[in-house]
């Protein structure tokens, strides 16, 4: 409510962040259409002809595709899977009353804040290097007798890496969702004989569902995207076994230089991350009227 | 009320709880650590905990044989260069979402959440091809526009959602007190929410400093940030996990300092408000 | 001078009309009360008023010239928030002066009209604080001062005393009717409590459904209400109603009798009835009296009159006190 000069001051305030982002989106957006119906590639720029939906079906029959697919899948799924779980677990940790548990929290939040480029080498050749690393002494140590990560299991080395940088992430939400828990509905439940176990499946885990949702979906968005960590440790390899959608466009425009495929790619990626977007979207827009 | 808690609970969960949580902070702790010691010493079997001898060279190193500082200032500026321009088109579109709010306004916030869900592989080719048809590769200012529209969906957001707290009285108050638009926002909303727009602006700076698909494409050594310099250690040459972690400590203390700060806005920052 | 004339004023939010072509005049220097139930347009009437909100259609005219367009600021108007909507991050003192800042006066002359307020509101000792060291009541105060440094036209307060506690709202409405006393400026109030509309208006406009009922002073509502909404309204406790056939005995639709204007027997009278509940108020005792044939009606009566639940009682309303209603609430004279 208010008058028609707010009103078209508003519009004047909002024009600027719309424009920008409008311009950022569109623009690319159908450039990206565009190159995928072109046969474009960077060492002949100069003949560039229509080819239709040619690209699409060349990328999606390149069995590298499928593979990409697939890793991207396990990439997300085993991610998820790591972070939602601990990340309950550590929040019901932290929800606990115990001496330093403010010191312990910013411990454990703290992989969120390492740059992936940092995260993925520390653990690349500190943490899994099979000679050298921690994990590889430590297994040693034990008797298992190390491991060599980025030869043997490079796509459950990535898992971990990426894993370890989301955990606090999930923990930070949930315990935030954790905290919001009225301390009376706990003990209403307890006057009513309900013990912990039960509080906790019928009481605490319903109350952090929607933080759990908020989680899987945001996550998700980011784990379809990620980059920089196989980037830096194994460039997509051994062989395809670490090659996920996004490496598989760039390595198609920037090192093969086919500009018309990885287009078609992107275009893929889009879709993909659009599915997932459609839900947290409703998610967050129900969230609005409330 | 919350109640007493046993004292040997308490102690078995400090216990459980320091324990996990120097597991998770482990590898940042040991490339802190790793940083003072020599290459050698770094690499020696079985790893030496804290006593070794404490030295500084590769901090020096680093600086001497990659003009470290180069990178960090290159941070520094695209961290801070986006945050400021997100700053001065995130606080207008707020301000108007917030507090003049018209049945689109849903709308147009939830359109701004989904570029936010572009994935940026689908944008790449475009963007490189612009850049580099504009010179735009490997410059600063071409980084700071990227990510300062990468990150402007979520400062408006946030912004959003700390204006919102903000009763419309007040500033109809200003209003009938004789202040312009322009007053009225930077005498009376922009003081208010200080706590909402610093904790903006560390969540932009983090999130650009941090930033990793971008900087790597876009960047290769006039701009590059430290996200790049880092990146340049995967394929090494000879010893190097101590300079490694030199570079890397550098580069992540800044962020873990700021990130520790602003845990509790973070939240709300990544989760576009669904989670407070 | 600081009269207020509302010429055919309407509002719509989309396809609802909040207000429906109002005409008020408000003389300069009145004490005006806009009252009604919630939902009744009177705050938006006022925010018209005020020009937070544009008018759809009609004119306000404020001293004589055409407001209607006018930006808020540029009305001469000054606003008390139901809020208070003091800025908390200004102390008193800058809360107080922010308006003449606005307005760009010396320094001097803002210190010495601060000061001036201040020492008017008895808020010389608060002058340093925040506004959250501060109590409700002298929230209110300070909301009220950064109202008069700026000696408006006329004075907007809306439902300014809706957040206090009992106690103090009292002492805040001599306030506020104190303070009219000495600076004799236009106030226009709005409230939902018809206590305040009664003890501190010159004039009482009563708004329903963006209508306004009635127009007048206090005494005037309460002895002549135009309509059975009015009559109903006004007065504490409410305006007993009776239809059907007793009301056609006085040739209306529908009768109101006050329960102050019951007499009360144990032995004879015009209706018998069951006492229900009795409210003891010390000063008054309440009845709520079960009338034969009738309903539950209320009376008022002496503080030391003991009726106990079940007791017979007979009430008798004073005939020239009977307010006549035709069938559409219109009141007969």
């Amino acid at each position: 409510m208010a008058t028609l000069q707010t009103k078209s001051a508003a519009r004047m305030m909002m024009a600027p962040a719309v424009i920008a982002l409008l311009i950022w989106m569109i623009v690319p957006l159908s450039l990206t259409l565009y190159f995928s119906t072109l046969n474009y590639n960077l060492f002949n720029p100069a003949e560039t002809p229509f080819i239709g939906l040619m690209n699409y079906k060349f990328f999606l029959s390149d069995p590298a595709f499928l593979t990409a697919l697939r890793n991207t899948l396990a990439l997300v799924a085993g991610v998820l899977v790591i972070t939602v779980g601990g990340g309950i677990l550590l929040a019901l940790l932290l929800d606990q009353e115990f001496y330093g548990v403010t010191i312990v929290r910013l411990l454990v939040i703290a992989p969120f804040f390492v740059m992936p480029t940092v995260a993925a080498l520390v653990w690349k050749n500190m943490m899994m290097n099979p000679v050298y690393g921690v994990i590889g002494q430590f297994l040693n140590w034990v008797g298992i007798g190390a491991i060599d990560w980025f030869s043997n299991a490079p796509l459950t080395a990535i898992i971990i890496i990426v894993a370890w940088q989301w955990l606090p992430f999930a923990t930070l939400i949930l315990l935030t969702a954790l905290q919001s828990l009225s301390e009376e509905q706990k003990e209403a439940a307890e006057m009513d004989g309900a013990g912990a176990l039960s509080i906790f499946w019928y009481i605490t885990l319903p109350h952090m569902a929607r933080a759990i949702t908020v989680v899987i979906l945001i996550q998700t968005i980011f784990l379809l995207s990620i980059f920089a960590e196989i980037y830096v440790t194994t460039s997509g390899g051994p062989g395809l076994q670490t090659t996920n959608i996004p490496y598989l466009v760039y390595s198609q425009a920037l090192l093969q230089f086919d500009v018309g495929g990885a287009s078609a790619g992107g275009v893929v990626a889009v879709v993909l991350a659009n599915i997932v977007a459609f839900f947290l979207v409703r998610l967050i827009g129900k969230n609005l009227d409330a | 009320m919350a109640r007493a808690v046993s004292t040997r609970r308490k102690l078995t969960f400090t216990l459980i709880g320091w324990a996990v949580g120097l597991l998770v902070f482990f590898p940042v702790l040991w490339t802190i650590l790793t940083s003072f010691k020599t290459e050698l010493d770094a690499i020696a079997l079985p790893p030496k905990w804290i006593f070794f001898d404490w030295t500084l060279e590769n901090y020096a190193t680093v600086q001497e044989r990659s003009n470290y500082f180069r990178f960090m200032t290159n941070s520094i500026i695209i961290a801070l260069g986006s945050t400021a321009l997100g700053l001065i088109f995130a606080i207008p579109a707020a301000w108007a979402m917030a507090f003049s709010p018209t049945p689109r306004t849903k709308d147009v916030l939830l359109w701004m959440l989904s570029t936010k869900m572009l994935p940026a592989v689908g944008v790449l080719i475009p963007i490189y091809l612009i850049f580099r048809d504009w010179g735009l590769l490997d410059s600063r200012i071409g980084l700071v526009v990227v990510l300062f529209l990468i990150n402007l969906p979520i400062m408006v957001w946030m912004l959003y959602t700390y204006f919102k707290e903000i009763p419309g009285e007040i500033l109809e108050a200003a209003r009938m007190d004789g202040a312009s638009l322009w007053k009225e926002i930077t005498h009376v909303l922009a003081p208010m929410s200080v706590p909402g727009i610093a904790s903006t602006v560390l969540l932009s700076v983090i999130l650009a400093w941090n930033e990793a698909f971008w900087t790597l494409n876009l960047t290769t050594s006039n701009a590059a940030p430290l996200t790049t310099f880092i990146a340049s250690y995967s394929s090494p040459q000879g010893n190097f996990y101590a300079k490694l972690s030199a570079a890397s400590t550098l580069a992540i203390a800044p962020m873990l300092i700021l990130g520790w700060f602003s845990q509790k806005q973070l939240v709300r920052g990544l989760t576009f408000g669904a989670v407070k | 001078m600081g009269n207020i004339t509302l010429d055919k004023v309407s509002k719509s939010f989309g396809a609802t009309n909040v207000i429906q072509s109002v005409d008020l005049d408000i003389e300069d220097g009145e004490f005006v009360v806009f009252v009604g139930p919630s939902g009744c347009g009177k705050s938006t009437l006022l925010r018209l008023i005020a020009g937070l909100e544009d008018v759809t259609s009609g004119r306000i005219m404020i001293d004589g010239t055409d407001a209607t367009g006018l930006a808020p600021a540029k009305r001469r108007l000054s606003m008390v928030f139901q809020s208070y909507a003091l800025y908390p991050h200004m102390s008193v003192r800058q809360n107080i002066a922010f308006p003449l800042k606005m307005a760009g006066d010396d320094r001097a002359v803002i210190d010495r009209k601060v000061g001036d307020a201040a020492r008017i509101l008895n808020l010389t000792d608060y002058l340093d604080r925040k506004p959250r060291q501060l109590s409700g009541g002298q929230r209110q105060r300070v909301a009220i001062g950064r109202a008069i440094v700026r000696e408006p036209e006329a004075f907007l307060f809306d439902e300014p005393l809706s957040n206090l506690d009992a106690a103090l709202r009292v002492n805040m409405r001599l306030e506020i009717s104190e303070l009219h006393q000495q600076l004799k400026t236009t106030m226009i109030y709005v409230t939902h409590d018809q206590v305040e509309a009664m003890t501190m208006a010159d004039k009482i406009v009563v708004l329903s459904a963006g209508r306004i009922e009635q127009v007048g002073s206090p005494l005037d509502l309460y002895k002549r209400p135009a309509n059975r909404f009015v009559a109903g309204f006004i007065g504490s406790p409410k305006m007993n109603f009776v239809e059907g056939s007793e009301a056609g005995r006085y040739g209306a639709a529908v009768i109101g009798i006050r329960p102050e204007h019951l007499a009360i027997s144990t032995t004879e009278g015009a209706w018998r009835g069951t006492v229900g509940v009795s409210e003891q108020l010390g000063s008054d005792t309440f009845l709520h009296v079960h009338v034969d044939g009738i309903d539950t009606i209320t009376a008022r009566t002496g503080g030391e009159v003991v009726l106990d639940h079940g007791d017979t009682v007979f009430l008798t309303p004073q005939p020239d006190k009977i307010h006549k209603f035709d069938a559409q609430g219109m009141a007969i004279r």
